[in-house]
C-alpha cells in the first residue's frame, strides 16, 4: 500500500512539473504568441488592443511571473486552456474536445486490437515454434519497416480515390451531422477503416515478435516442464504457465503505447486528413497557434503519465514479485 | 518388495537427428521394484537426467527417444509401454503414476501463481469432478505432509526459502498419490543441512505412503545412505548395479570405485581421497570399447576393442548384482 502511495506521489509530482514546464515554455521562447498574432494583423492593432491581447493570453507584463502562474493554475482547474489563434476565438479546450474523440476512437481501438492480435499470434508462434505461423513474422516485419506514410499512400492509391471502396480523407461524409445515428456511425466506420488497417499492419509485428521471443524463453523454464510433467492440458500450460509469464514485458510496452494514443499517430492523421488530435497539432504548428499546441502538449503529457501509472498498477496485479511487503 | 514397478528395456535417447546426433542414453536396462529407492548416480553428462526425462517423455527438443520400452506395471491391470501412450493417455499417466521433483528448486514453481493455485491445478486436471473446497483441503494436507504451515498456501514462491520451495515441490509430487516419484537431483541447490532434513522427510514419507523412488544424483555418498539399490551410469550406459550396501562395501567397476572414493567418509578410518583422473567423455566422439578405458587405471587389452556387456559377474554368488567391466566378465 505504501508502495502505491509512493507511486501516486511520484506521478503527481511529475504531472506538476510537466504542467509548470508547459506554463514556462511559451514565456521562454523568443517572440511570444501575441507577437505572432500582431504580425498576422499587419500593424492594424492599436496599443490598447495589443495590451488586451497580452492580458487575454495571460502574458500581462504588468503582472509578476508568479501571479501569472497563479492565474494559469486557476484557469487550468476551470478547464480553460486559452483561446486558439488559428480558430480564433474558439477556446482551445473545445478545439481539443472536438478532435480528441476521433483520435481516441481510431488510434485507441487500433492500438488495443494490434496489441491483442499481435500478442495472441506471438503466443502461438512462440509455442509452436517452426510452424507455419513463423512465416507470418517476416511479412509483418516487412510491413512495419515500410515507412508509414508510404504504406498509407499505397493504401489510398489502391483502395480509395475515384473508383475506390473507401474514402481517402476526413472522418465522415461531409454534410452529415455528427451524432449517434446509424448513417453517421456507418460513415465514420467507413472512413476510419483504411487508416485503422494500415496502423494495424505497421504496428502489429512488434507485438508478435516480442511475445514470440518471450514465449520461447519462458517455454524453456523449469516451471513449464513441471507443468507438462503434471499432466496439465496443453492449453492450460500454454496460457497459464507460459503466456501468463511471457506477457509481463509486453504489458509495460502496451501501457506506453496507450499513452501515445492521445498524441495520435501524427502521420496517419495527416495522410488520411483525419480530424484527430494529431492532425490538429499539425495545423497548430503550421499556424503558429501557441495556445493550441500548449493545450495539446499538456493533454499528451498527462495521458502518457496516466498510462504509465496504469502500467505500474497492472504490473502490481500481474507480477506478485513487484509487490513489496511490510 | 521384489514385485516389478517399472521396467526400462533397451532405452536409447539421442539429441538431434542423423549424423550429428549425440547418443546420450545407450541401451539402458533398468528395473524399479515396488516400494524401493533406486539410486542413479554418475557425473554430469552421464545421461542420468536424460534417462529420467526420456522415460517420462519430457525430453526437450531436440531430444528424441530412438528405441526401447518403458513398461509400467500398474497394481491392477496389464502392464503397458509408456512410450506407446497417446497424448491423452500420457497426460492422465503423468503425475498420477509417476511424478517428478526437478533439479531446480528455485525455478520449479511459477513465480506469478500462488502456491495454492499450483497445488490445486494438478488436482483439477486429473480429478475434474472434485470441488474447489476439496482441492484446497487436499493442498493443505499436502503442505502438512512436508511440514509447511497451511497459511503458506496464499504465498507466492518468492516468499518462500529454497528449502521450503523444494518441500512444496515434494508435496506437489505426492498430490495424486503416485506409485513412482522421480527425484532429479532434488537437493543440489540446497545447503547440506537442509538437504538432510528434506531427504529424511522423504524417507519417512515413503515409509508411510509406499511409493518407489528413482533418485538421481551425482552425490554417491547420499545414495549409499538413502537408497536400497544403486545404478551407476557412465557415458550413457549403466556400468554397475548393486544393492547400496553391496556397492559401498565392494564396488566392482573401477568407475564406481572412483566415485565412491571421491567423497570423504563421515565415519571410519581416514582414507586418502583418490577421485577419478581425466574428464567425462565427449558424447560426440566416444572412446571405442568401454567408454571408461581412457581414464581407467586397470584398463587392459579387451577394454579398448569391445564394449563390455552388463551382466552378473562370474564367481560372485550374491544375487542382484551386475557390472559391465572386462575385469569382471559376465557369466
Amino acid at each position: 500500500m505504501s508502495y502505491l502511495l509512493r507511486r501516486t506521489g511520484f506521478y503527481l509530482l511529475t504531472a506538476w512539473i510537466a504542467i509548470t514546464i508547459n506554463f514556462l515554455l511559451p514565456r521562454l521562447i523568443p517572440g511570444d504568441p501575441v507577437m505572432s498574432l500582431i504580425n498576422r494583423a499587419q500593424g492594424q492593432l492599436s496599443t490598447q488592443a495589443i495590451q488586451s491581447l497580452y492580458v487575454l493570453f495571460g502574458l500581462n507584463k504588468d503582472e509578476s511571473i508568479f501571479v501569472q502562474y497563479g492565474h494559469y493554475w486557476a484557469q487550468l482547474l476551470h478547464g480553460d486552456l486559452g483561446l486558439s489563434f488559428a480558430f480564433f476565438p474558439t477556446p482551445v479546450a473545445s478545439v481539443i474536445a472536438d478532435s480528441l474523440p476521433w483520435t481516441l476512437a481510431l488510434v485507441g481501438i487500433t492500438t488495443l486490437a494490434s496489441f491483442l492480435l499481435g500478442t495472441a499470434l506471438g503466443v502461438y508462434a512462440g509455442w509452436r515454434r517452426g510452424s507455419w505461423l513463423d512465416l507470418v513474422i517476416p511479412v509483418t516485419t516487412f510491413l512495419s519497416s515500410v515507412p508509414y506514410f508510404w504504406l498509407g499512400l499505397i493504401a489510398i492509391a489502391l483502395f480509395a480515390g475515384v473508383n475506390g471502396i473507401f474514402p481517402s480523407s476526413g472522418g465522415y461524409e461531409p454534410g452529415l451531422v455528427p451524432g449517434w445515428d446509424p448513417d453517421f456511425l456507418l460513415s465514420a466506420v467507413q472512413h476510419s477503416l483504411l487508416p485503422a488497417v494500415t496502423i494495424l499492419l505497421s504496428s502489429m509485428s512488434g507485438w508478435i515478435l516480442s511475445m514470440r521471443n518471450m514465449m520461447v524463453t519462458v517455454a524453456a523454464e523449469d516451471y513449464v516442464t513441471v507443468a507438462h510433467a503434471k499432466g496439465l492440458s496443453e492449453r492450460r500450460v500454454m496460457v497459464s504457465y507460459a503466456a501468463r509469464n511471457a506477457l509481463l514485458p509486453s504489458v509495460s510496452g502496451f501501457a506506453l503505447s496507450l499513452g501515445l494514443v492521445v498524441g495520435g499517430t501524427l502521420l496517419v492523421e495527416i495522410v488520411f486528413s483525419y480530424p484527430g488530435l494529431g492532425f490538429e497539432l499539425f495545423q497548430a504548428v503550421g499556424a503558429k497557434d501557441y495556445p493550441l499546441m500548449q493545450g495539446i502538449f499538456l493533454i499528451i503529457t498527462l495521458s502518457v503519465l496516466a498510462a504509465n501509472f496504469v502500467a505500474d498498477l497492472a504490473y502490481l496485479v500481474l507480477d506478485p514479485r513487484t509487490r513489496r511487503e511490510g | 518388495m521384489s514385485e516389478i514397478e517399472l521396467e526400462i528395456k533397451g532405452l536409447n535417447v539421442d539429441y538431434g537427428l542423423g549424423e550429428q546426433s549425440v547418443h546420450a542414453v545407450r541401451d539402458v536396462d533398468l528395473t524399479l521394484r515396488r516400494g524401493e529407492v533406486l539410486g542413479l548416480a554418475g557425473e554430469s553428462g552421464s545421461g542420468k537426467s536424460t534417462l529420467a526425462y526420456g522415460l517420462t517423455r519430457l525430453l526437450p527438443p531436440p531430444g528424441v527417444i530412438r528405441g526401447g520400452q518403458v513398461i509400467y506395471h500398474p497394481e491392477q491391470g496389464e502392464p503397458f509401454d509408456v512410450l506407446g501412450l497417446s497424448d491423452r493417455q500420457l497426460r492422465a499417466f503423468r503425475w498420477a503414476q509417476t511424478s517428478i521433483v526437478f533439479q531446480g528448486a528455485m525455478n520449479s514453481l511459477n513465480p506469478v501463481h500462488k502456491i495454492s493455485t499450483q497445488l490445486t491445478d494438478v488436482l483439477r486436471a486429473h480429478e475434474p469432478g472434485s470441488t474447489r473446497a476439496a482441492r484446497l483441503a487436499r493442498a493443505r494436507e499436502l503442505l502438512a505432509l512436508v511440514g509447511i504451515p497451511a497459511d503458506r498456501l496464499d504465498s507466492y514462491p518468492h516468499q518462500l526459502s529454497g528449502g521450503m520451495r523444494q518441500r512444496v515441490m515434494i508435496g506437489m509430487a505426492l498430490a495424486l498419490r503416485p506409485k513412482i516419484v522421480i527425484m532429479d537431483e532434488p537437493t543440489t541447490a540446497l545447503d547440506v543441512v537442509v538437504q538432510r532434513q528434506i531427504l529424511g522427510q522423504l524417507v519417512g514419507l515413503r515409509e508411510r505412503l509406499g511409493f518407489s523412488v528413482l533418485f538421481i544424483t551425482h552425490d554417491l555418498s547420499l545414495l549409499v545412505e538413502f537408497s536400497d539399490r544403486i545404478a551407476i551410469m557412465y557415458g550413457g550406459r549403466i556400468v554397475e548395479q548393486a544393492s547400496a550396501a553391496g556397492l559401498h562395501k565392494d564396488s566392482l567397476h573401477p568407475y564406481s570405485h572412483g566415485l565412491l572414493h571421491s567423497f570423504p567418509a563421515l565415519r571410519g578410518p581416514r582414507e586418502e581421497l583418490s577421485g577419478i583422473p581425466g574428464s567425462p567423455p565427449d558424447l560426440r566422439s566416444m572412446p571405442t570399447g568401454c567408454a571408461f578405458h581412457p581414464r581407467c587405471p586397470h584398463s587392459f587389452d579387451p577394454c579398448v576393442r569391445r564394449v563390455p556387456e552388463l551382466g552378473a559377474p562370474q564367481g560372485r554368488p550374491e544375487q542382484d548384482r551386475s557390472v559391465a567391466c572386462w575385469l569382471h566378465p559376465a557369466s
